[in-house]
């Protein structure tokens, strides 16, 4: 069941991907991976027909929050990593509102991890697109909870001694129903996958390899299209398979991209009685009786 | 003994349903229109240590529970040790022989009854759960008291009746029992209530009447994470949340309460969260992301004795510096300090309007004392609370093109949207912004949106009460204080204003903007001034001091974790020089 819902504008819609750009010139820099990702985006929304007041983007902070001021929807530039609740809260205010979120690894792993475990979890249906550059970019060069191990920056610059964390795997185990990733390099691709996690039911995960231009001169262009493969041209891959996802997620030397896992299982907002007939937001809240209530202090 | 007035404390070992017997006890008298305000005290823990629980009983109207105990009962030795010395010249204590040998306990106090009740024995003999001894003590208690049994069994086939018909035999045999043994066997006659018109009073929780106050103003989200003295806020919207279409959510950390809450505002319906002060702590980057993105929240904290984990259980008045500063930065914020449930109930509806007419987050501050203690009143006008939402648009055709979302306005209030309609499309921003939303870092710009945020205190501050002066203008002592001693200042006015000392009140239930001038000439004209406060810092007369530069010298101070009594208050005036 698609939960896009069609307005009266739907069937002489004519809008084209230029229509959801602002008066706003993005400020990233010239190469920078947010530019496919943004184009593929505009292109996604107009694939849909979507308007642009149907879609609330909720950003965290970073590079990819600064999309913000790029891309002509109703727009929620929240606090860094804070990004999930915000949308969460939306969400559950108006379900009829299409809510991605947009915010990079350091927001979305880093400090915000609390909020994507419980994200995942909850299953609210709504789409979250994670840019992992491997590095903090807007702070100019400092490592990412993404970032390989022995990563050199300017924050170890004797190499990260950490892991990386695995935003696929994780959002797996913690149970979101659309996991995918995407390359920012294959803009084509991307429009599919990111076609797909709107329209899927339910909490749908994307993470973007985005190379950093300035940043990260390891995890270039080069580097992603020497690695990645796509899972969509394995004869045999069964993509309602957890087990296989997660085996799949952990893969390094060569990289799947494409979507891991895919199943139907009811939304967060489905087990809400109080929000079957309508939206909250669509409630009168001028004279309610709170006698019954009362009574219940006696 | 006919009185208008008494006190019962009840204390045993904690999990075994102290808590329900005190609230119990409170209803029955509540239930025949008797004025009743309680205080359970118990540690953070769910079996073991100590439970008590105090309800003051009266004819007339009260306003907080006192030292003076009429009636203990006590459910083990231990409740002897620890409060035979509250209790009154000529009062009871109810006890078991069984939970202890007391002879040398009772030499301390020869001037007060002690009633054995064989609990133990009784429970044995009747073949009911050990859990009964509170019913039991309940019905002796009904007995002495001369009260009318029959109120009591209606309350327990209230309570009781959703678990069958067993359960409510059992109890209510148990409280029989209980009540014949005073009866019948010890023919004891202690005190008989004054009567009062029988008309039923309500008995609420200063969380119950902002949950009320909430619901009546259209809240329709509601986040948190457990906190005592806060969460039972929570478990009444969840109770409630099907009945009146609200969604109530226990969310991962106070970080994604606040944050959703903005979620949901900004969304367009009005949102609530509310915790102690550890979760306010963090919450404190919401709340400016609340400020600077313009959007309406409502934050309830209910304040207990802090830093760190503090005395989970306990009640202080320590946050109140805190609030009114708390996130980084400047940016315009109303704080409110309700006295009593009433005022919960009241401000909390006020709060949201605020909060919707500003575009501003609204703090409204309780304690554990206010919080968890139930107080009786007449029944609330809830028609008293209406609901104004501001320059909140609903309709796509009442936005013009190039709609500005913080346009510059001479009230500084900018025209706000339901996302979603056609026309209102903009950027909520927690970076600074322009007035379309757009991040901008100008100069010029930044002063104009500094200003006009905070141009808002204007229509603002005219909107904002004086405080309220209770008690005779012609004072010779002048108290000033906040939030919830109220209660124990007006008992104690009472007792001072009946010797020679006048004594008035200036209670603040208005915190946050403070405004200085409406007070100057009330702290001129007063012959002397004293603070009564919760807090070791004396922290409103800090602000007095802050927005007057009248420094108030006298200061009776609280901070053992423990709400004032009204002779504390006493005392502490006159030892005023």
């Amino acid at each position: 069941m698609s939960k896009i819902k069609s307005k009266s504008l739907r069937e002489s819609y004519d809008l084209k991907p230029g229509d959801f750009n602002t008066e706003r010139k993005p400020t990233w820099c010239l190469g920078c991976g947010n530019y496919g990702i943004w184009n593929s985006l505009k292109k996604t929304f107009v694939k849909l027909k979507l308007m642009p007041h149907e879609i609330l983007i909720v950003y965290g902070i970073g590079c990819s929050g600064n999309g913000t001021n790029f891309i002509r929807t109703y727009a929620f530039h929240s606090l860094h990593g804070r990004a999930l609740p915000v949308a969460t809260g939306a969400k559950l205010a108006n379900h009829k509102l299409n809510v991605l979120i947009m915010g990079g690894d350091g927001d979305g792993v880093g400090i915000g991890g609390n909020h994507f475990i419980h994200t995942c979890r909850r299953n609210i249906d709504m789409t979250y697109i994670l840019h992992n550059n491997k590095v903090y970019g807007l702070t100019t060069g400092q490592t990412a909870p993404t970032s390989d191990r022995g990563f050199k920056t300017k924050s170890t610059p004797s190499g990260v001694l950490e892991i990386p964390v695995n935003p696929i795997s994780l959002a797996l185990i913690c149970g979101a129903t659309f996991v995918a990733r995407g390359f920012s390099g294959d803009t084509g691709h991307l429009l599919d996958i990111t076609k797909k996690a709107i329209k899927h039911k339910g909490f749908s995960f994307i993470e973007v390899l985005q190379p950093c231009v300035t940043f990260n001169k390891i995890n270039t262009y080069d580097f992603y299209r020497d690695r990645i493969y796509k899972l969509e041209e394995l004869k045999d891959y069964d993509r309602s398979n957890l087990n296989e996802a997660i085996k799949k997620s952990m893969e390094e030397e060569k990289m799947p991209i494409g979507i891991f896992y895919e199943i139907d299982r009811p939304t967060y907002e489905d087990g809400l009685k109080q929000i079957e007939r309508k939206p909250l937001v669509d409630h009168m809240i001028a004279d309610i009786d709170i006698n019954r209530l009362l009574n219940r202090f006696y | 003994m006919k009185v208008s007035n008494i006190s019962w404390k009840i204390g045993g070992e904690a999990g075994f349903g102290i808590m329900s017997t005190g609230a119990i006890f409170s209803k029955i008298f509540a239930k025949k229109g008797y004025y009743v305000v309680d205080n359970n005290e118990y540690p953070s823990l769910i079996r073991g240590g100590h439970n008590a629980f105090t309800v003051r009983v009266s004819s007339n109207e009260i306003f907080s529970i006192d030292k003076d105990i009429n009636i203990l009962v006590a459910l083990n030795e231990e409740t002897i040790k620890l409060h035979q010395e509250e209790v009154t010249y000529g009062g009871y204590i109810i006890y078991d022989e069984n939970n202890g040998d007391i002879t040398e306990i009772k030499k301390a106090r020869k001037d007060i009854n002690y009633i054995m009740v064989p609990f133990s024995k009784i429970i044995a003999e009747l073949g009911v759960p050990r859990i009964m001894i509170n019913n039991v003590s309940l019905g002796a208690s009904v007995a002495l008291l001369n009260y009318d049994l029959e109120v009591l069994r209606n309350i327990i086939r209230d309570i009781f009746g959703r678990k069958g018909p067993e359960v409510v035999s059992f109890n209510i045999k148990s409280s029989e029992f209980g009540y014949k043994y005073i009866k019948e066997k010890l023919k004891i006659n202690a005190y008989e209530l004054e009567i009062v018109k029988p008309v039923s009073k309500m008995l609420l929780t200063g969380n119950d009447a902002v949950f009320l106050g909430a619901v009546r103003s259209g809240c329709k989200f509601y986040a948190a994470y457990p906190m005592t003295p806060s969460t039972s806020i929570l478990e009444s919207f969840a109770s409630a949340e099907n009945d009146y279409n609200i969604v109530t959510k226990h969310a991962e950390d106070e970080i994604a309460v606040i944050n959703m809450a903005i979620g949901a505002s900004f969304a367009g319906i009005r949102a609530m969260v509310a915790t102690s002060g550890g979760g306010f702590s963090l919450m404190n980057e919401g709340l400016g992301s609340a400020a600077l993105t313009e959007t309406p929240l409502v934050i309830i904290l209910c304040q207990r004795p802090a830093p760190a984990t503090g005395l989970p259980t306990w009640s202080e008045q320590g946050d109140i510096l805190f609030a009114i500063h708390a996130s980084h930065g400047e940016f315009l914020r109303v704080v409110l300090a309700p006295g009593d449930p009433e005022e919960c109930f009241y401000l909390t509806g006020k709060a949201f309007n605020i909060a919707d007419t500003y575009q501003i987050p609204v703090i409204v501050m309780l304690d554990k004392y206010l919080s968890e203690n139930h107080f009786s009143y007449e029944r609330f006008d809830f028609k008293n609370i209406t609901v104004d939402r501001g320059k909140l648009l609903t309709r796509s055709k009442d936005i013009d093109a190039g709609y500005k979302r913080y346009l510059n306005t001479e009230d500084g209030i900018s025209p706000r949207v339901v996302t979603g309609i056609e026309n209102g499309i903009h950027i909520a921003n927690s970076d600074e912004h322009d007035e379309y939303g757009y991040s901008e870092d100008g100069a010029f710009n930044r002063k104009i949106m500094v200003d006009k945020r905070f141009r808002k205190i204007k229509k603002l501050i005219e909107e904002i009460p004086p405080p309220r002066i209770y008690g005779p203008t012609d004072a010779e002592i002048t108290i000033w204080s906040w939030g919830s001693c109220k209660g124990p200042i007006l008992e104690a006015m009472n007792i001072l204003n009946q010797k020679e000392k006048k004594v008035n009140l200036i209670h603040f239930t208005y915190l946050y903007p403070f405004d200085g001038e409406s007070i100057e000439g009330i702290i001129e004209k007063s012959n002397k001034n004293v603070v009564v406060e919760n807090n070791k810092t004396s922290q409103l007369a800090k602000i007095i001091m802050m927005n007057t530069g009248h420094r108030i010298k006298n200061k009776i101070l609280k901070y053992s974790g423990r709400q004032f009594l009204p002779g504390e208050i006493v005392n502490g005036i006159e030892q005023i020089e």
